[in-house]
């Protein structure tokens, strides 16, 4: 346990070096040099070639990136070439945001998926079973390009429920109208989440009520509620939590979308500005910032293993 | 070992849009008799699409680019250019939705036969060889893995002038690690089969091995995620387009037309309602039709 968890770890240490890499090489490369941008278009080449030098980009890609890494270790991601803001505090700035919208959007996949994936699995095939996969498979087809501007016509537009746009932070607005705000664009990410969630732990269920300790609860006189809260569902929140990995993915992709489309102040907004303007410090420091998060996250849901199912412990997970 | 036993491994993170495959586990009963009538419209579906993305400039739809009447006219029968109305700046919405099928489908197909190709060429590698071609293999996949697909794509935005090409280029790189671990699980999983070790016994190389052993059984399951990952990539598509960032106007796109279309909801919802329900049919049958494709597979492979 002891030796696969640390090399478990060295290898999630190696994957983050080849994404900082990869993302600072990949993006010095960007036409429109930071220099270029800093400047203005009527830069003369002496003006870029001393600013280049000032910012230490006439340097290798190497030592750039060795440099780039000392400073991201110290929590130092650099400076935007556009606002001159601290990419560091832009990016602290917007976690609150974003990390709403995931557990937001998670949760609401949760609290719609386990119920039905329970009424699905005491009947399976039954035809309260045919039509809740039916609209399990479609919310799985609704992107959330698709769900956002849906969603605001349904509720914002048609019955002013609630915001077309916009956020409203809990210290200023309260949690009330903060929920408010944030409960349309954590539906848009959570729809696909359900149908994913609920194909899973169906499976999962139907094939645990048949194991044999099932049939034993049963034997026992226990009711069949208590078997499979207690007996079926336990066992299958393992894998719940493997998909949780998965689709974390999904929703910070998803919260790229939704930001932008509701105007919300979190981190996907901010790849997307400092994309579409050019701040490669700001876009850089965000795009790596996520990607290790997510490392981090895969390789502790990876080690949860261990702690939820004791027969994960002893045998080798090749 | 029967791959079955694998399906858990198989189950691979597609983090652009549609796919966690959930184990097939041969215990739980599909639900055949909805599935029958969902498939068989999902493939009319696909057909009609196909079609009309193959042939659009053929259809008496007009051009996509060149205005037909005043802007955002509701939809009205009578002519079929005019069927789903006008958008902003007037130009027939069948006719773009038909061009932007034309995109999504080039793009969804070529970057994931390109994707499937690549990785489960470098997926059988690795999982043949084993050892250090394995570890690299497997480290560089874990590599892409760690972006969450949309951020991948936006990052490479920033450097490739967005093109179809480079394009087709970003979905392509997105799919590849997908590919990689649903092969390399798969060959594993065969390469530990007594024919396999017959055939080795009997003097043959890894080239046969791979070709004539491995690759017969490894392709079809593999082939079956493709409508999967297809539909992944015509939503991270619409995604890119969504954002701006996908093929620049005045090519239309699904994904553009949602776009241009939000701000004018309230008082036009067609103009986003129309596209987002093609992207959504479109999705869906590909979903079905891997779900289809899946469990039929699953079935003969009992035996």
């Amino acid at each position: 346990m002891l030796r696969s968890s640390s090399s478990r770890v060295a290898r999630s240490l190696l994957v983050i070096l080849i994404v900082t890499f990869a993302v600072t090489a990949m993006l010095s490369l960007a036409p429109g040099s930071v220099a270029g941008v800093i400047l203005g278009e009527n830069a003369t080449p002496d003006q870029v070639a001393a600013l280049n030098e000032k910012l230490g980009l006439d340097q290798p890609i190497l030592v750039q990136y060795w440099n780039w890494m000392l400073n991201a270790l110290q929590g130092d991601l650099g400076n935007s070439a556009i606002t001159g803001q601290s990419v560091t505090a832009a990016i602290i700035e917007r976690i609150p945001v974003t990390l709403e919208l995931a557990i937001l959007a998670v949760s609401i996949a949760l609290m719609i998926a386990i119920p039905l994936a329970i009424i699905s699995a005491t009947r399976p095939g039954s035809r309260t079973d045919r039509v809740i996969n039916a609209f399990s498979s479609m919310f799985l087809s609704i992107p959330a390009f698709v769900a956002g501007p849906v969603l605001i016509y349904l509720f914002a537009v048609q019955f002013n429920l609630f915001p077309v746009n916009g956020w409203s932070r809990i210290e200023e607005d309260g949690l009330l109208l903060n929920l408010r705000s944030a409960f349309l664009p954590a539906l848009a990410i959570a729809l696909p989440e359900v149908a994913s969630f609920h194909r899973l732990l169906r499976t999962d269920l139907i094939t645990t009520l048949r194991e044999d300790y099932i049939a034993a609860a049963r034997a026992k006189g226990m009711t069949g509620s208590f078997v499979l809260l207690r007996h079926a569902f336990r066992p299958s929140s393992f894998s719940l939590v493997t998909l949780f990995g998965i689709n974390l993915g999904r929703a910070i992709g998803g919260a790229v979308i939704v930001e932008s489309l509701f105007s919300l102040p979190g981190l996907g907004q901010l790849v997307v500005t400092s994309i579409s303007a050019r701040d490669i410090t700001m876009a850089t420091g965000v795009v790596v910032f996520t990607a290790v998060v997510y490392v981090v996250i895969n390789m502790l849901i990876d080690f949860s293993y261990g702690f939820l199912d004791p027969r994960v412990r002893k045998g080798s997970t090749s | 070992m029967t791959v079955t036993a694998h399906a858990s491994d198989m189950a691979e993170p597609l983090s652009g849009g549609t796919g966690l495959a959930p184990s097939n586990d041969p215990l739980v009963p599909a639900s055949q008799k909805t599935r029958s009538v969902m498939v068989y419209l999902s493939f009319v579906w696909l057909g009609l699409v196909l079609f009309s993305a193959l042939f659009a400039s053929l259809l008496p739809v007009g051009s996509y680019e060149v205005p037909i009447g005043r802007p955002r006219q509701m939809p009205q029968l009578g002519s079929l250019e005019m069927l789903l109305g006008t958008d902003q700046l007037g130009r027939s919405v069948l006719a773009r939705v038909i061009y932007g099928a034309r995109v999504s489908l080039l793009v969804g197909t070529v970057s994931g036969i390109a994707g499937f190709v690549i990785g489960t060429t470098f997926g059988m590698i690795g999982g043949y060889f084993g050892r250090k071609i394995d570890a690299v293999i497997t480290v560089v996949t874990d590599a892409l893995l760690a972006f969450p697909a949309l951020i991948l794509l936006l990052a490479l935005s920033s450097i490739l002038t967005p093109s179809l090409q480079t394009l087709m280029i970003g979905l392509t790189l997105i799919v590849v690690p997908t590919f990689v671990r649903l092969s390399r699980a798969t060959t594993i999983a065969w390469n530990s089969r007594e024919f396999i070790r017959a055939a080795r016994n009997m003097g043959a190389g890894n080239t046969r091995i791979i070709s004539r052993e491995l690759l017969p059984n490894v392709l079809p399951p593999i082939a079956t995620y493709l409508p999967i990952v297809i539909a992944a990539l015509i939503v991270a598509e619409g995604s890119l387009s969504f954002l701006g960032l996908g093929i620049p106007p005045p090519t239309p796109s699904w994904g553009g037309m949602i776009a241009s279309g939000k701000d004018v909801i309230a008082n036009y919802p067609a103009l986003v309602f129309i596209p987002a329900g093609v992207i959504f049919l479109t999705v869906f049958s590909l979903n079905q039709a891997g779900d289809f494709l899946r469990v039929r597979l699953d079935r003969t492979m009992q035996d």
